[in-house]
């Protein structure tokens, strides 16, 4: 394992007019770590999420990724074809709904394809094995590889987002609520899944939850949010069960147990 | 350097923020070392912070104030204040804790929970599964239950699950919390032998043992948690 | 530019002279950059959008009058849409027609590239309903610019994927997206992809106007133009395995006509100068089996 961060995030502030969703945010992932990003609706998770992947300029602050080639690139300092580029590559994004990752309009094979056509291959054969390898991975009938994902269950759907994420195999991988929406029997399968996939592939990956369960199956490390600002970060057993600050203690006191 | 396991001034308090910011004081500069080989045993009544300390050696508790120092595979490091992903690599390998509950995910069949620890310690995903099914052998879950997962099992089933997650792996360090506590006479000897083993092999145990028979025949030594606080 | 031949009333051609200047310099830009989407202030025109109005205008800014303008819609010149833009240009320009492709210097064109291979000097002026090849894909204008900017093409061989994957070969069989000098994805408008491989190193100087779409490019001469495709299924184009009924060509494209009511069909050139050419040797010289 390399001792140096793969993300490191500084002093990150975003504002929305004169409403402040991040406010100086510092945030470090190491190779191989899942990092779970806590908190409640309009606790700014989401927009430090959009400003982390690239998909949204913030109003200050660094978003330092180290790309495979070991340099550093500021996410927001590098050209837009650089930060495209490390996008369809070394990074992935899974979103909450998978109509937003996929397109419905295309086959189930097409999906998990496109990231590998969109990196120059051009061998159908090759492609369409490497795409029915990872329907196998994520647990999708090869048999339904020319399906359209419409015809898919919300829980396959989410796993054919994650195949088609993975497929160009992803460095760091940002989620968005992965389980948000699906059934309780189904979200299981999916956190087993995401769990198995980022400890085979030693996926670093951020992921952002209201779910406490979810962040305690998931990640090494929790962040916890509030009013924009980190309010408590650490090893998430240490946060979930020693909550230190107030907020992250009447959020764990809040959970129902089952 | 063999395995060893030092709290060092450890104090601990709760501030509990949402009840009128009432504290806690659990634990008022705790000092404590199990050398390896040795087994020590945790005493005192309900209350006393036995499980707090247990805790804090992991890495689980963060304490206010003093060191938790792990020694094992040729280096010490302070679990107070080392990175989660130090911490997190130290429960990889050097320390296995023993929790009084079984979490898991669920729908993973109980081998595979135990072949997983195995695996995050460094065996090949074959000799990880080789292993946890003889370790299940030894705790007596039946070989029909190994592809279900331990959530449908009963308590004394999971426990011995969670044991035999841990025992899989050989452990330096070990902090076992009551491990015994839901299983009948004829399992709680397994487990006796189990930790029995462990100590010979060297490695420093700290646990809290409820039921005075299993102390007896596993703790070289006794320490008074409520005494513990106090000592200076 | 004489305006001596048209008729009262009109600037020469149709468009007055500051709109051709505006269009010129369009299709100069997109002369430049070949494949590359040149937006332009695209008019009315005296006739509803889809039928030509892009061409047209295209035609009206380069056509003078010492050209000689050919107008084929579907390879034929005397269907409905090529007789009216012929007379259109005739009537506002006062130029001269021509039904014969060698004797053209500019052809403006629906769905159809002649048979007769172009020469240098010659002008294709194609219309187009639908300038971008990514839109199928990408609904956004903003998005589709920036993938062309940073030649983010996977997308275009998602569409040929999922043919192979549906129908065992790749079935898209006009509109078929091509490759333009190595750097731009361009959508040839929908020519039968028979029509592909004459695009390649043309002699000719192809222009293509969206008149709806108010967008124009150009492949300039002697472009390399490449029909995008997989290793293992490489573009191909197909032959029917009938003769024109006409003129007996075996390497031409064929429309099916129907000709009688009895459900009665032969298949015949669809490019009918071609064919009639042919027809006309084929009596001089009827040695041919």
């Amino acid at each position: 394992m390399t001792e140096a961060p793969l993300l490191r995030v500084r002093g990150l502030s975003h504002a929305y007019g004169s409403r402040i969703a991040c406010s100086a945010v510092d945030v470090e992932v190491w190779p191989g770590e899942v990092l779970a990003i806590v908190g409640e609706s309009g606790s700014g998770k989401s927009t430090l999420l959009n400003c982390i992947s690239g998909r949204m300029r913030p109003g200050a602050g660094e978003v330092l990724y180290r790309a495979k080639d070991g340099r550093e690139v500021d996410l927001w300092q590098a050209s837009d074809a650089q930060r495209r580029l490390l996008a369809r590559t070394e990074l992935g994004m899974v979103h909450q709904n998978p109509r937003d990752g996929l397109r419905l309009g295309v086959s189930a094979g097409g999906n998990v394809g496109e990231r590998l056509m969109a990196v120059g291959a051009r061998n159908y054969g090759a492609i369409r094995a490497t795409a029915a390898e990872w329907l196998a991975r994520v647990e999708i009938d090869v048999g339904r590889i020319d399906d359209l994902p419409r015809t898919f269950s919300g829980g396959m759907q989410q796993r054919l987002q994650i195949a088609r994420v993975l497929v160009s195999r992803p460095r760091l991988v940002f989620l968005d609520e992965p389980t948000g929406g699906l059934d309780v029997s189904v979200q299981a399968r999916l956190l087993d899944l995401l769990r198995s996939l980022s400890r085979d592939l030693g996926l670093a990956s951020i992921i952002v939850t209201h779910d406490l369960a979810v962040a305690r199956l998931l990640a090494h490390r929790i962040c916890v949010m509030r009013g924009g600002e980190v309010v408590e970060d650490g090893l998430t057993d240490r946060v979930l069960d020693d909550p230190r600050h107030p907020y992250t203690q009447l959020l764990v006191s809040s959970v129902l147990p089952p | 350097m063999t395995a060893s396991l030092r709290l060092v001034d450890v104090s601990k308090t709760f501030v509990l923020h949402n009840q009128d910011g009432a504290v806690l004081r659990v634990l008022d500069r705790l000092s404590l070392e199990v050398e390896g080989g040795e087994c020590v045993a945790l005493v005192g009544p309900s209350g006393a912070g036995k499980s707090t300390v247990l805790r804090i050696a992991c890495g689980n508790y963060a304490p206010d104030w003093g060191r938790v120092l792990v020694a094992a595979g040729g280096r010490a490091t302070d679990i107070a204040c080392a990175p989660p992903r130090a911490v997190l690599a130290l429960r990889r390998q050097a320390i296995g804790h023993v929790s009084q509950f079984l979490r898991v995910i669920p729908r993973v069949p109980a081998i595979e929970v135990v072949a997983e620890a195995a695996r995050l310690a460094g065996s090949s995903p074959d000799d990880a599964h080789a292993r946890a099914g003889e370790m299940l052998d030894i705790l007596r879950i039946p070989r029909r239950l190994w592809s279900l997962s331990p959530t449908t099992f009963s308590g004394g089933e999971q426990q011995r699950v969670n044991i035999a997650r841990t025992m899989v792996v050989p452990f330096p360090i070990l902090l076992l919390d009551e491990p015994t506590a839901s299983l009948d006479a004829e399992n709680r000897a397994v487990v006796v032998d189990l930790i029995r083993d462990a100590c010979r092999r060297g490695a420093a145990v700290l646990g809290i043992f409820h039921d005075a028979d299993v102390r007896a025949a596993v703790a070289t030594r006794e320490v008074a948690c409520a005494t513990l606080s106090r000592a200076a | 530019m004489t305006t001596a031949t048209a008729p009262a009333g009109y600037n020469f051609a149709y468009l007055d002279e500051g709109t051709k200047r505006m269009i010129r310099r369009a299709i100069l830009k997109a002369i430049a950059i070949p494949g590359y989407q040149v937006p332009f202030g695209s008019r009315e025109m005296p006739l509803a959008y889809g039928w030509g109005t892009g061409g047209m205008q295209v035609t009206a800014a380069v056509i003078g009058a010492s050209d000689r303008l050919k107008v084929i819609d579907q390879g034929a010149d005397d269907t409905t849409n090529a007789v009216s833009i012929r007379r259109f240009f005739a009537r506002t320009a006062g130029v001269a027609t021509t039904e014969r492709t060698a004797e053209a210097t500019i052809i403006q064109t629906r769905h159809r590239i002649p048979e007769r291979p172009l020469r240098e000097g010659q002008v294709l002026v194609y219309q187009v309903p639908m300038p971008e090849p990514l839109r199928f894909i990408e609904p956004r204008e903003s998005e589709t610019r920036k993938m062309h900017a940073l030649v983010e093409y996977g997308a275009m061989h998602v569409r040929l994927y999922e043919d192979i994957a549906a129908h065992g070969r790749i079935t898209t069989a006009y509109g078929y997206p091509v490759l333009v000098n190595g750097r731009y994805v361009m959508s040839p408008s929908p020519i039968p992809k028979f029509d592909n491989p004459k695009m390649d190193m043309m002699p000719a100087l192809q222009l293509f106007g969206a008149g709806r779409e108010k967008r124009i490019y150009a492949v300039p001469p002697y472009t390399p133009v490449r029909s995008l495709d997989f290793d293992d299924h490489p573009f191909a184009i197909e032959r029917g395995d009938q003769p024109c009924a006409l003129c007996g060509s075996t390497d031409t494209y064929l429309d099916e006509v129907v000709v009688d009511d009895r459900g009665g069909r032969v298949f015949v050139c669809s490019d009918s100068d071609h064919c009639g050419e042919r027809q006309e040797a084929g009596r001089a010289a009827p040695a041919r089996a």
